[in-house]
């Protein structure tokens, strides 16, 4: 049967997305041309979103397993605390001592997310509860460090991740984009990507094809637990210190992007491109709201909306297929 | 008796029974009516909203929004009545909070049940459109004059007594209500065909819906019930805490979801009891509350709590498990 190219465009779901976010562009920026349309604004928007866009990548990566990670937010305030312990401990260091701090970072959450892999692989708990538990474990360890207060007083060189510009473009949207491509490339490019998402598809078809699902499994959560802890060093850098209870809100936050990108939270299919352009609709729109003067909260019951209308329509699709 | 033994009701209630002793150890004064009803305040609106979260866990679904829709009937509810009917009494305060939540619940039911919507999505976008409507559309402020029902309601207590020290002690009437709450959810789900029916959803929807099982109306009826217990406990939370905050309640749904399945409800669905809810709930408010008791201070309680989810989650699991692995 012939289709046209844009309903063969719609008929996937980064095709309708993509649809979406180009509406939302258009749209905002034909009710504030003069603010939306401006340099400042893109530049503005690039600083923001890469934080809960790395957290929506470490979502989608354990959503492809039909897991999920509700510890991505605990574990990137584990982290930062203890990057800014470092930073604050270290006296007169430079650059060096950034690293070091940033190298821990990262330690730290790979460490996190290799105790809720063994959780789910090695345990059996359902992935919801154990990462769940271990979110709590994690927060609760950076309030008891921390006593509940921010720790703060850097270096200069800290602010360099969140904070600066490399050729015109401001450093986190350079992170997030190599993030993006790196997964997308570990997705579709590696042994260890096919099988992930072949877990996902159907577990018990993937442990007919001898595939070592627990090692599978551990990967996948400490790769979710890396990237939290670098969103956890990019709002570190950018609030210029870490607190036990940052970004609280970015928990759901990154759950809906992943659903809204199209992936599937039981697993098998999702793609990057889909996540990129969820993320980028989601900052059009709070951008854009912003603008026009609409409060916080009413950013809250767009994107909720938003996310429900995209389910209604995907579901529609899906059924008027089959009939 | 090997079966006793491995429930989740027995270990929650072994881990409550060590902790109490222990609490009475390191402090002789912890077993007092006073604590008891120190903990049963705190339980209270924990418990409804529990009993709310185990049959929406029976049937198969999870459901997030309950909080949001909580605070959205409380802040409405006060707003309402203070602006057009002071003169309700307070059963009629109760009453329209269940009638919003039943409202608010019946969103829900329709994207779930009838345009057959993943559940975990639908009450996560439900959860942001409640909570910003209310924020945008209706109010930020705090309501700290409520309706003379809500007021009286908040004064009500069924226990009231005074301590060896002279200190007071005192049983909220509200209590009752989550008494009947889990009566009432008892009778649904155990003494009803409509109980059966949920359970038998929650355990494989296909061959429900071949025995020729109604799976959208049950469906439908579970999120307008947790819908109704969640503008319940609203109402009380309200009452109790004399004001009508609608920054409160949003953010503890994962903690009853977790006192729940600590209490051997299954994520997977057609499993869970009320006696285990009960006692998951019973545990939590007892970290909560009584941890410094035991020694511990209180910015250890988030670590306990995770601690506890994942004992009592993986133990289960982890023998499942193993007897999967010899069935093999």
């Amino acid at each position: 049967m012939w289709q046209s190219p844009v309903s063969r465009l719609f008929a996937s779901t980064e095709g309708r997305l993509a649809g979406i976010a180009l509406v939302v562009f258009v749209l905002m920026a034909a009710l504030e041309p003069d603010k939306f349309l401006s340099l400042q604004n893109f530049t503005s928007m690039a600083f923001q979103f890469p934080e809960f866009a790395i957290l929506a990548l470490a979502m989608t990566v354990t959503m492809l397993t039909g897991g999920i990670d509700l510890s991505v937010v605990g574990i990137a305030n584990l982290s930062a605390v203890i990057a800014a312990t470092i930073l604050t401990q270290a006296t007169g260091g430079g650059a060096g001592i950034v690293v070091i701090a940033y190298t821990a970072a990262v330690g730290v959450g790979m460490m996190a997310g290799l105790f809720n892999g063994v959780l789910v692989a090695s345990l059996g708990l359902p992935p919801i509860l154990a990462t769940l538990g271990s979110g709590l474990i994690f927060t609760g360890i950076a309030i008891a460090l921390t006593g509940g207060s921010a720790v703060m007083g850097f270096p200069a060189a800290t602010a360099w991740i969140g904070n600066s510009t490399l050729l015109g473009i401001p450093t986190p949207l350079i992170l997030f984009a190599l993030l993006a491509l790196m997964i997308s490339l570990v997705l579709t490019r590696t042994g260890f990507g096919v099988k992930l998402r072949m877990y996902g598809a159907n577990p018990l078809a993937a442990r007919f094809a001898a595939i070592n699902i627990g090692a599978m499994l551990v990967k996948v959560y400490v790769l979710s637990g890396a990237l939290a802890a670098i969103a956890g060093m990019v709002v570190m850098s950018r609030a210029n210190s870490a607190k036990a209870d940052y970004g609280s809100s970015y928990l759901l936050l990154a759950v809906l992007i992943a659903v809204l990108g199209g992936v599937n939270p039981y697993g098998g299919y999702g793609r990057v491109i889909g996540v990129v352009l969820a993320v980028l609709t989601m900052q059009f729109l709070s951008s854009g709201l912003n603008m026009i003067g609409v409060s916080n909260f009413a950013r809250e019951l767009i994107w909720g909306s938003l996310l429900i209308f995209v389910m209604i329509v995907n579901t529609w699709r899906t059924k008027a297929r089959r009939t | 008796m090997t079966t006793l033994w491995t429930r989740n009701e027995t270990l929650v209630a072994l881990v409550i029974v060590a902790f109490c002793v222990l609490a009475a150890f390191s402090d002789p004064g912890f077993l007092s009516i006073a604590t008891l009803t120190d903990l049963s305040r705190g339980g209270i609106v924990l418990g409804i909203f529990a009993v709310g979260a185990l049959i929406v866990l029976i049937s198969g679904g999870i459901d997030v929004s309950f909080t949001a829709i909580a605070a959205f009937t409380m802040y409405v509810t006060a707003m309402v009545l203070n602006a057009v009917m002071p003169w309700m009494p307070w059963w009629a305060a109760l009453m329209m909070g269940m009638g919003i939540g039943a409202c608010l619940g019946a969103i829900n039911g329709v994207l779930i049940a009838v345009m057959g919507l993943p559940t975990l999505i639908v009450t996560l976008g439900t959860l942001s459109v409640f909570r910003g409507f209310m924020l945008t559309f209706i109010g930020q402020k705090q309501i700290t004059t409520l309706p003379p029902g809500m007021r009286e309601f908040g004064r009500m207590m069924v226990l009231r007594g005074e301590n060896a020290d002279g200190s007071f002690y005192s049983l909220h009437a509200a209590f009752l209500v989550t008494v009947l709450a889990v009566v009432l959810t008892w009778v649904i789900l155990h003494r009803t065909m409509l109980g059966r029916q949920i359970f038998a959803i929650g355990g494989s929807v296909e061959s429900a819906r071949r025995i020729g099982i109604n799976v959208r109306g049950v469906q439908f009826f579970v999120y307008v019930y947790v819908g109704v217990l969640a503008g319940l406990a609203g109402i009380i939370h309200a009452s109790m805490a004399r004001v009508a905050n609608p920054f409160d309640l949003v953010g503890l749904e994962l903690s009853v979801i977790a006192a729940v399945v600590l209490g051997g409800a299954r994520l997977a669905g057609g499993h869970g009891t009320l006696t285990g809810t009960v006692l998951g709930v019973a545990l939590i408010v007892l970290v909560r509350n009584s941890l410094i008791v035991l020694g511990i201070p209180s910015t250890w309680q988030s670590v306990a709590i995770g601690v506890l989810i994942l004992i009592g989650t993986g133990l289960p699991a982890w023998q499942a498990k193993r007897a999967a692995a010899r069935a093999a």
